[in-house]
C-alpha cells in the first residue's frame, strides 16, 4: 500500500510563504484561499519564548472526518491516501468545514480575482466555474503526482511528480512521499527525527508530520 | 509535553439558517411525536400535526437556503452509510410521508409512527453536531443529551401552549413537560461542565456563559414555577401558554448560540518546547 504524506520540518521553515505562492500559482486559487499556508506562531512567556513557522493545510487524514460527514460523497479518498473533492457533486453544505479540525477547507460564493473585478490573463485562462459555491482544499497536487507516476517518476523525489509546495520550499522544510515505503525520504525523516502530528487524539490519523526538536 | 493552542476562531460557514434547522426542526419533530403520543388512539388535531410539519419544513428550507449549490440538493441523499446529514434527510421524508398520511387519512397509529420517525430526526440532529470534529462545542459527547432533551422540552412546551389556546387539558403532558424542564436544566449544566473539562475554546465558553442565567431562570425555572402555580390553582391556562412559550424560546436560544456563537474551531496546536538554559 501507498500512503502519501507531507513532512514539515519546523526547525527549518523560515516562513517565507514560497509554498503558499507556489500552491496559489499551481492551483489558481482565488484571493483569500490558501490551500497551503504558513502560520506565524508565537508561544511561551518571556524569557521562555519561541517563534515558529508552521505550514498547514489539508492533512489528508487516514480517517478523514470530512469524508465521513459529507452527505453527497463529494469528498473521497484515493487508495494512496489523498483526500479529494468532486466539485461536480458537492452541494456546498459546508458540513466538511466544521468536521475538519484543521481549518483546511474553503468556499467562495462568487468569482474574485487578484487585481479587481476583471481577471488577469492567467486567471481568465484557468478560472473554473465549478469551484464556485463548493468546498475546496489541497489535493496534494494529485494530477501532478499521477502524471509523474505515469512517466515512471517517484513522488517526493522527482519534481514533476511532487506537489508544488514541496518543490518550491527554499528551506528544505517540506517533504512529500510515501510513508509506507520504509526507504522513502519521508519515512527516513520521521524515523530519525522527533516529530508530532496535530490533533492525533481526535482519531483522524493525519498525514502531515511535523519535525520539531521539542516534540517527544 | 504541553501543547500551545491557537487560531480557535469562530466558524462562519453555518449561520442563522443552519441554526434554524436545529431550532425549528427539533421543536417540530418533537411536537409531532408528542401530539401523536398524547392523542393516541384518537386522531390528533390536524392543526397541531400540520404545525409540527411546518416547523420541520421551515428548518429544512432554511438549511436549503444556506447550501452553496441549492439545485443539487438531491445529492444530500448520496451518503446514508456514514453521514448523519444524509440520514436526517432520509428520515425527513419518512416523517412527512407518515405524518401527512396519518393526518389526511385520520390514522392515529400512522401519525404516531411519523412522530417516532420525528424522534429519530431529532437524534440525527444531535449526531450531526457530534460528528463535527472541528468544533469542540459541537463534538462534545454531552450534546447527545442536550439536543434531544431540549428538543423534547420545546415540543412539549409548544404542545402545552397550543392545547391551552385550544382549550384542551392534558395532565400527563403537563407532568412530562415539568420532567423535561428538570432534565434540560441537568443536560444544560452537564454540557457546560463537560466543555470545561474537555478544554473547549474560551470564546465558546464565554458565549454560553452569557446566556446561562437567562436560559436557566427565564427558560426553565420560571416555566416550572408557572406550571406549579397552574397545578395549585387548577385554573388560569394562560400560565401554561407563557410557560410553553418560554420553554420553546429558551431552547431556540440555546441552539442558536451553540450553532452560531459558541462554534469556535478546534484551532491549531504545537508542542511547547522547553528551552535549555545555558
Amino acid at each position: 500500500m501507498t500512503r502519501y504524506v507531507m513532512v514539515a520540518d519546523l526547525n527549518k521553515c523560515v516562513g517565507c510563504q514560497t509554498c503558499t505562492a507556489a500552491c496559489k500559482h499551481t492551483n489558481a486559487t482565488p484571493p483569500g484561499v490558501q490551500w497551503r499556508k504558513v502560520l506565524d506562531v508565537e508561544m511561551g512567556e518571556y524569557p521562555d519564548v519561541d517563534r515558529v513557522f508552521m505550514p498547514v493545510g489539508c492533512q489528508h487524514c487516514a480517517e478523514p472526518p470530512c469524508m465521513e460527514v459529507c452527505p453527497s460523497t463529494a469528498t473521497g479518498q484515493r487508495n494512496d491516501g489523498i483526500v479529494t473533492i468532486d466539485y461536480d457533486i458537492c452541494i456546498g453544505c459546508a458540513y466538511c468545514f466544521v468536521a475538519c479540525p484543521y481549518q483546511a477547507r474553503y468556499k467562495v460564493s462568487k468569482p474574485s480575482f487578484a487585481f479587481g473585478k476583471e481577471p488577469i490573463e492567467n486567471e481568465a485562462e484557468r478560472f473554473d466555474e465549478g469551484r464556485i459555491n463548493v468546498a475546496m482544499k489541497c489535493n496534494f497536487c494529485s494530477d501532478k503526482v499521477d502524471a509523474g507516476k505515469e512517466k515512471g517518476l517517484t513522488p517526493g523525489v522527482d519534481p514533476d511528480a511532487t506537489p508544488a509546495c514541496a518543490n518550491a520550499c527554499i528551506g528544505d522544510a517540506l517533504h512529500f512521499g510515501d510513508i509506507e515505503d520504509p526507504d522513502s525520504n519521508v519515512s527516513k525523516l520521521v524515523k530519525e527525527k522527533p516529530h508530532f502530528r496535530m490533533h492525533e487524539e481526535l482519531g483522524t490519523d493525519p498525514g502531515f508530520y511535523y519535525l520539531w526538536d521539542g516534540a517527544e | 509535553m504541553q501543547q500551545h493552542r491557537f487560531g480557535r476562531v469562530l466558524q462562519n460557514v453555518w449561520d442563522w439558517r443552519a441554526a434554524g434547522n436545529f431550532m425549528f426542526g427539533g421543536t417540530g419533530s418533537s411536537l409531532l411525536f408528542l401530539v401523536g403520543l398524547f392523542s393516541f388512539p384518537e386522531v390528533p388535531l390536524p392543526l397541531i400535526g400540520l404545525t409540527a410539519l411546518f416547523f420541520v419544513a421551515m428548518g429544512l428550507f432554511l438549511v436549503w437556503l444556506e447550501i452553496g449549490r441549492p439545485l443539487r440538493f438531491i445529492n444530500v441523499y448520496f451518503n446514508p452509510w456514514t453521514s448523519w446529514m444524509s440520514r436526517e434527510a432520509f428520515v425527513a421524508v419518512v416523517v412527512f410521508v407518515l405524518a401527512l398520511l396519518g393526518i389526511v387519512l385520520e390514522l392515529p397509529l400512522v401519525t404516531l409512527l411519523g412522530g417516532i420517525a420525528g424522534l429519530f430526526f431529532l437524534y440525527c440532529q444531535a449526531r450531526i453536531l457530534k460528528a463535527s470534529k472541528g468544533v469542540p462545542a459541537w463534538r462534545e459527547p454531552a450534546i447527545m443529551q442536550l439536543i434531544p432533551v431540549t428538543g423534547l422540552a420545546e415540543g412539549a412546551g409548544l404542545l402545552l401552549l397550543m392545547n391551552a389556546l385550544l382549550g384542551v387539558s392534558n395532565q400527563g403532558l403537563l407532568l412530562l413537560f415539568v420532567a423535561l424542564l428538570v432534565l434540560r436544566i441537568w443536560a444544560w449544566s452537564y454540557y457546560k461542565k463537560q466543555l470545561v473539562i474537555h478544554e473547549a475554546p474560551e470564546g465558546a465558553l464565554a458565549e454560553l456563559k452569557k446566556i446561562n442565567l437567562l436560559t436557566l431562570v427565564a427558560g426553565n425555572i420560571l416555566p416550572l414555577l408557572l406550571c406549579v402555580a397552574f397545578i395549585k390553582a387548577n385554573s388560569f391556562p394562560f400560565l401554561l401558554t407563557i410557560a410553553g412559550a418560554l420553554a420553546v424560546l429558551a431552547g431556540w436560544l440555546i441552539k442558536f448560540t451553540i450553532v452560531t456563537k459558541a462554534a469556535h474551531y478546534q484551532g491549531f496546536a504545537i508542542m511547547k518546547r522547553k528551552r535549555v538554559k545555558t
